[in-house]
C-alpha cells in the first residue's frame, strides 16, 4: 500500500516537471529576458508551492506585460536579497522596497492615511501592492490597470467595501465602497460621463490621502468646498457667498459645508424626492426651531409624509447662497419674499406674502395673534374633553350599574330605568 | 335615495305591533348621512397632516392616493360637508320663515337652542351618575343633542371657514391680510382634532355605544323612534305630546327594512372607522 502511494507520488511529480517544462521555452520566448528564466524555472510553475504549501507562481506572460516587464526588469531588481549566484533563496525573503526607484510616491506615502496606520501597526492598511498589484502593475492610463479611473472604484472597495476588512481595520467611514456604489458619482462611473465623473481618488488623492482630521487633507472640514469645488465651479462660488461659506471663512467651522447636506459618499441627486426630503432634517440640526415651526405648516407636514412637491427650507432660502433675511440679496429679504412666495404660488398678493411660514403658537411677541388663538384653542379642547370625558365616565358607570347591576326588581325593563 | 327612505315597511303584526313616531325628516336623515360619510372623508385624508411624523400616517396617506389623492378626497367631502350645511340652514330658515313658526324654531321643546330646563337637565343627569337622584325624562332634544348640534354647527363656521382660506389662499389674500392664513391654519387643524376626537368618542358614546343603546342607535337613519324607547327616555315628549293631541298626527309606520339595513351597514362602517381613527390619535399622544 505504501509503495504503491509512493510510486504515484513519484510519477506525479515527474510529470508536473514535464509539463513544466514545456512552456518553458514560450515563456522564454515573449519578453525574452535572460536573468528570469533562471527564476521561472521554478517560479513559472503554475503550481509551484512554498514551504508552507503557498503558492510562489509568477505568470510569465503577465509579468511581460505590465509596465516592469516592458521596461525589461529583472527580478532581482525588485527582490533585491535574492542573488542567481545563490540559489535556492531563503524561503523568507525581505518586502520589495520599490522606493529603490519611486523615492518620491514612496515618501508620500509615508505621510498618507495609509501609511501612518501600517507605520502604527495596522497590517490591514494598503501599500503600494494592494492597490497596484505586484507583478502585473499596469500604467494608470492602461484600461486594465487597478489604478486606471475606471477601475479606482473597485480597488478601493476591496478593503472599503467589504464589512470583513472594514471591521478587521477600522476602517473609518465604515463600508463606504457600497455607499458610493449607489451615490450620484458612482452610478455617473458606469455611465456615459465615466471619464469625467469623479471616483475615490479625485476628492482623496491617491499619495496624498489623509485622515479627513489632517489639515492638510483634502476632505478635511475646512478643504471640502474647494475640493468639491474643483468640478462644482459655480456653486462653491455661490457657497462662499452664502451665510453658511461667510461663517467658515470667518473661521467658524461648525457651519455646514457641501457634505453636511449632501453627505460624503452616498451623494444622491439635487432634485430627487429623497434628498430634497431627507436634506430639510439636516438644516434642522442647526435650525430646531425653524424647523419644528415649519413642521406645523402646510409645507412642512405634506414634506414630513414624505411627498416632495411642497416647499422645502431650500425652495425658500435658496440653497448654497442662504442668506439671513436682513440682507437684501436674499430670497426671503422684504424685497424678494413675495418673488419667492409666486415661484410657486402664482399671483400671490403682499398680503399673501406677510404669512409667516414660521409662526410659533408659543411666541407671544413674534405671532400675538397666533398665540392667543392657539391658547384659546387649548382651552376649548381642554374643556370640552374634560367636561364629557367626566360627563360620559359618571354616565356609563351608572348605566353599567344599572343594566348589569345587582337588585335589579322583577319586571325591570333593564334599559337602564331606575325604580324610586 | 329619498324614495327609498320614504318606502314604508308592511307594520307587522297589526294592532300588537310596536309603534313608531317620526324623529327625522327624510332630509334630515340623508343630511346626515352625508354629514357622516363627508365628516369621515376629511378625518382620515385630514389626520396624516396632523400627525404627519408618525409611520402610520404616510401609510394612510398612501393609501389614500398620497398628498394629491388625499388632497382630493378631502376636498370632495369638504364640498359635500358645505352643502349639508347649506341645505340645513336653508331648511331652518324656511321652517322658521314660510311657516310663520320663527318662535318654535328659537324657543321651546322643538327648538336647538339651549335653554333653562337644559342647565336643570345637566343638573339632574349628574344627580343620576352619583346616585342621589332618578334618572331624568327628556323632551325632544337633550342637552347633549343640543352640544352635538352647535359643536358641528360651530365647527362647520370655523373648520370649513378656515378651510376655504386654506383652499384659495391667493384669491384669499387679495383682500386679507397673511396673518389670518397662519390662524386658519391652525384653527383648521385644533378645531378639527377637537371634532374628530369629540364625534368619535363622545357623539359615539352617547347615541350608540352606551349599554342602554350598544351597538348602535339606528334612529337618525330610520327617522323613527319607538314608543317603548320615547316613553323609557323621553317621557316629558311623550307626555307633551299627549296633552298637545299631537302624539296621532307624529305616528308613522315601522321602520323599513332598507333604512336598518343603511344604518346598521353604512353607520357600522362609520362607528369602525371613527374608532381606528380615535386609537391612531391616542396612540400618537403618547
Amino acid at each position: 500500500m505504501i509503495l504503491a502511494r509512493s510510486l504515484a507520488a513519484i510519477c506525479a511529480l515527474l510529470a508536473s516537471v514535464l509539463v513544466a517544462a514545456q512552456p518553458a521555452p514560450m515563456a522564454a520566448a515573449a519578453p525574452a529576458s535572460g536573468p528570469n528564466d533562471t527564476c521561472l524555472m521554478c517560479h513559472g510553475d503554475k503550481d509551484a508551492k512554498g514551504a508552507a504549501g503557498q503558492s510562489i507562481a509568477v505568470d510569465a506572460a503577465q509579468f511581460g506585460s505590465s509596465v516592469h516587464g516592458g521596461l525589461a526588469l529583472k527580478c532581482t531588481d525588485c527582490h533585491s536579497d535574492v542573488s542567481a549566484q545563490k540559489l535556492p533563496h531563503a524561503e523568507k525573503l525581505k518586502p520589495v522596497n520599490c522606493g529603490t526607484c519611486h523615492a518620491k510616491a514612496v515618501a508620500e506615502y509615508a505621510g498618507t492615511v495609509h501609511g501612518l496606520a501600517r507605520k502604527g501597526g495596522n497590517t490591514v492598511a494598503a501599500s503600494c501592492t494592494d492597490c497596484h498589484g505586484k507583478h502585473d502593475i499596469k500604467r494608470s492610463k492602461d484600461a486594465d490597470s487597478r489604478t486606471n479611473h475606471a477601475n479606482i472604484e473597485a480597488t478601493c472597495s476591496t478593503c472599503h467595501g467589504s464589512d470583513k476588512v472594514v471591521a478587521q481595520g477600522k476602517l473609518p467611514g465604515g463600508n463606504v465602497g457600497s455607499t458610493f456604489h449607489d451615490s450620484i458619482h458612482g452610478k455617473a462611473l458606469k455611465g456615459a460621463a465615466q471619464g469625467s465623473a469623479p471616483t475615490c481618488t479625485n476628492c482623496h488623492g491617491a499619495h496624498s490621502i489623509r485622515a479627513k482630521g489632517e489639515a492638510a487633507s483634502r476632505t478635511s472640514r475646512a478643504n471640502i468646498p474647494e475640493t468639491c469645488g474643483s468640478c462644482h465651479k459655480p456653486e462653491s462660488v455661490a457657497f462662499l457667498k452664502g451665510s453658511h461659506g461667510k461663517l467658515r471663512q470667518d473661521g467658524n467651522m461648525a457651519a455646514p459645508g457641501c457634505t453636511d447636506c449632501h453627505s460624503a459618499h452616498g451623494i444622491q441627486q439635487h432634485d430627487s424626492d429623497k434628498f430634497q426630503i431627507a436634506v430639510i432634517k439636516e438644516c434642522g440640526t442647526c435650525h430646531q426651531d425653524y424647523l419644528s415651526t415649519y413642521r406645523d405648516t402646510f409645507h412642512g407636514q405634506v414634506t414630513a409624509l414624505g411627498y416632495a412637491r411642497m416647499a422645502t427650507c431650500a425652495s425658500c432660502h435658496g440653497a448654497h447662497d442662504v442668506l439671513p433675511a436682513s440682507n437684501p440679496l436674499s430670497k426671503v429679504s422684504a424685497q424678494n419674499r413675495l418673488k419667492t412666495c409666486q415661484a410657486c404660488h402664482a399671483g400671490a398678493s403682499e398680503n399673501f406674502a406677510s404669512f409667516d411660514p414660521h409662526a410659533n403658537r408659543h411666541d407671544k411677541a413674534r405671532n400675538p395673534l397666533y398665540y392667543y388663538a392657539a391658547l384659546f384653542m387649548e382651552l376649548l379642547l381642554f374643556g370640552v374633553f374634560a367636561f364629557f370625558g367626566i360627563h360620559t365616565l359618571f354616565w356609563f358607570y351608572r348605566e353599567v350599574r344599572e343594566k348589569f347591576g345587582r337588585g335589579r326588581g322583577p319586571g325591570d325593563t333593564g334599559n337602564g330605568r331606575e325604580k324610586h | 335615495m329619498a324614495i327609498a327612505l320614504n318606502q314604508e315597511a308592511p307594520a307587522a303584526g297589526g294592532g300588537a305591533a310596536q309603534r313608531y313616531y317620526r324623529r327625522f325628516t327624510p332630509i334630515e336623515r340623508v343630511l346626515h348621512a352625508l354629514l357622516m360619510l363627508s365628516f369621515v372623508g376629511c378625518a382620515l385624508s385630514g389626520l396624516p397632516l396632523i400627525f404627519a411624523d408618525k409611520p402610520w400616517a404616510a401609510t394612510l396617506a398612501r393609501i389614500l392616493g398620497g398628498f394629491e389623492g388625499a388632497g382630493l378626497i378631502h376636498r370632495i367631502c369638504a364640498f359635500v360637508m358645505i352643502v349639508v350645511f347649506a341645505t340645513h340652514v336653508a331648511l331652518v330658515f324656511g321652517r322658521a320663515l314660510s311657516r310663520g313658526r320663527i318662535m318654535a324654531v328659537l324657543w321651546g321643546p322643538d327648538s336647538m337652542v339651549p335653554q333653562p330646563q337644559d342647565v336643570i337637565d345637566v343638573y339632574r343627569n349628574f344627580k343620576w351618575f352619583v346616585g342621589v337622584g332618578p334618572r331624568p325624562q327628556f323632551d325632544r332634544w337633550t342637552y347633549w343633542e343640543k352640544f352635538d348640534y352647535w359643536a358641528v354647527f360651530w365647527g362647520m363656521l370655523i373648520i370649513g371657514g378656515s378651510g376655504l382660506l386654506l383652499w384659495f389662499p391667493v384669491f384669499f389674500a387679495k383682500f386679507l391680510p397673511g396673518w389670518i392664513f397662519n390662524i386658519a391654519a391652525l384653527v383648521h387643524g385644533e378645531e378639527a382634532l377637537l371634532a374628530v376626537g369629540f364625534i368619535f368618542t363622545f357623539h359615539f358614546f352617547n347615541g350608540h355605544l352606551r349599554p342602554a343603546k350598544f351597538p348602535m342607535d339606528t334612529v337618525v337613519f330610520t327617522g323613527r323612534i319607538s314608543e317603548h324607547e320615547m316613553k323609557d327616555e323621553r317621557r316629558v315628549q311623550f307626555d307633551r305630546l299627549t296633552r298637545e293631541g299631537r302624539l296621532a298626527t307624529d305616528e308613522t309606520t315601522a321602520p323599513s327594512e332598507e333604512s336598518k339595513w343603511f344604518g346598521w351597514v353604512v353607520g357600522g362602517v362609520a362607528l369602525a372607522l371613527g374608532i381606528v381613527a380615535i386609537v391612531l390619535i391616542v396612540s400618537s399622544l403618547f
